[in-house]
């Protein structure tokens, strides 16, 4: 019997993928969006993903840590990652928790992080 | 020694009265000789040292509106009035620094004064005695617990209050330029004041849409080490909102608290003044600033 997940909702913007967390999600829901996120950016040949997470009034030491581990795959997969939409009280009981998305980067929302993306693509292209 | 009650000749009665005429029969005693328990009772309060910031004129004033409130309290069983004339009374003599102390020990006295006044005029008649006691007291220390815990309660706002109202002065978030925010953070910082400034922090931060806020701590003498890392903790949060927070004006003392306690501050960017903070962030934001000469060349 095949499983079933929430579906986040992952959408291509140009050469950048965009997943919407619209709701709070299980672990394996978690492991879920990180496997078809890494699948689908392997097929578009993505440069970057957002992940937003505005909707989400708690961020438990899993969901750092899936987050952590899909910043790292995707990083060995030649993109980059951004997390956006953190909101003021999840991050400050994250950092009281200890989960500090060390080396993840973040931006205060969708734009931003789109913003940051793009920014990183052409130091890349200038660097190469 | 002259009771002040000597020579009364209220008959006590013989049969058991009910508690309302009890309680009518004790107010209309007090009535009949308030001005002498309440001088009295101010002598006590003189003695005692009690509400000296109080002039002499306003003291007895003061106390014959207590004496009147309290009595009508104790007839009716009603707080209500009594409750109204201590937030008045309150709100008066709390900014001339009286203490809770001389508040409870003013109504105790009454409470006192009134159960002497009782035990002189029914010493005769044990029973009847023991009956107005028992009316008497349970009354008396409820409005003597009203008015002292009204009074508390009215400094504990004008505390609150006065808190807030610092509060809301001691931490400024200040927009700079576009999505540069500044935190001059100046005076001690205990637990609630951090918590108070990492909030407003982390709200300015999503309302301006900043990207790099420059904290200066130049006026902050001494930090305490759960305090050094709830700042830390604010820098880490505000990184998670997708700021990027620069610390200026980290004074020698603080530098050895920061070292002293072990925080890891690998993640943090540190500038000696605001100046530097502020330059370090127009760098990051992709100011430059020049000299309009220059520019002319």
């Amino acid at each position: 019997m095949p499983e079933t997940y929430v579906e986040v909702p992952i959408l291509k913007q140009g050469p950048f993928l965009i997943a919407t967390v619209q709701s709070a999600l299980a672990d394996a829901d978690l492991a879920h969006l990180r496997e078809a996120l890494v699948d689908r950016m392997g097929r578009h040949r993505s440069r970057g993903v957002v992940v937003d997470v505005t909707a989400l009034d708690v961020m438990d030491s899993y969901a750092v840590r899936t987050l952590c581990e899909l910043a790292t795959m995707t990083r060995l997969r030649g993109a980059e990652i951004v997390i956006v939409g953190i909101q003021p009280d999840v991050a400050f009981s994250m950092v009281q928790l200890g989960l500090t998305l060390k080396g993840v980067p973040t931006a205060l929302d969708l734009e931003e992080g789109l913003a940051f993306l793009q920014e990183r693509a052409q130091c890349r292209r200038a660097r190469d | 020694m002259l009771s002040p009650l000597a020579g009364l000749d209220l008959q006590p009665s013989t049969q058991y009265p009910s508690p309302h005429t009890i309680t009518h029969e004790i107010v209309a005693h007090f009535r009949e000789h308030r001005s002498q328990l309440r001088d009295d009772w101010l002598q006590r309060v003189k003695d005692q040292h009690l509400l000296t910031v109080l002039p002499d004129d306003e003291l007895v004033t003061e106390a014959t509106m207590v004496l009147d409130h309290y009595l009508d309290a104790l007839e009716t069983g009603s707080l209500d009035t009594l409750h109204t004339y201590t937030r008045n009374l309150s709100n008066r003599i709390i900014p001339r620094r009286v203490e809770t102390r001389e508040v409870v020990a003013l109504v105790l006295n009454l409470r006192d004064v009134l159960a002497r006044a009782l035990i002189t005029q029914y010493h005769g008649d044990r029973e009847h005695l023991l009956a107005i006691l028992d009316n008497y007291q349970p009354a008396a220390n409820r409005v003597a617990n009203a008015v002292a815990v009204g009074f508390v309660h009215e400094r504990d706002r004008v505390i609150r209050e006065q808190q807030a109202a610092i509060r809301e002065l001691s931490t400024p978030v200040l927009q700079m330029r576009d999505r540069l925010l500044v935190l001059p953070i100046i005076g001690a910082i205990d637990p609630q004041r951090a918590r108070q400034l990492t909030e407003q922090l982390l709200y300015a931060i999503r309302e301006h849409r900043a990207t790099v806020v420059v904290m200066d701590i130049t006026g902050v003498a001494a930090l305490d080490a759960s305090v050094a890392n709830h700042l830390v903790q604010t820098v880490e949060a505000a990184r998670l909102l997708g700021a990027r927070v620069i610390v200026s004006g980290v004074s020698p003392e603080i530098a050895q608290t920061l070292v002293t306690i072990g925080l890891d501050l690998s993640e943090m960017t540190t500038v000696g003044d605001l100046q530097g903070g502020l330059e370090r962030a127009e760098r990051l934001l992709g100011y430059r600033v020049v000299p309009t000469s220059e520019l002319a060349n």
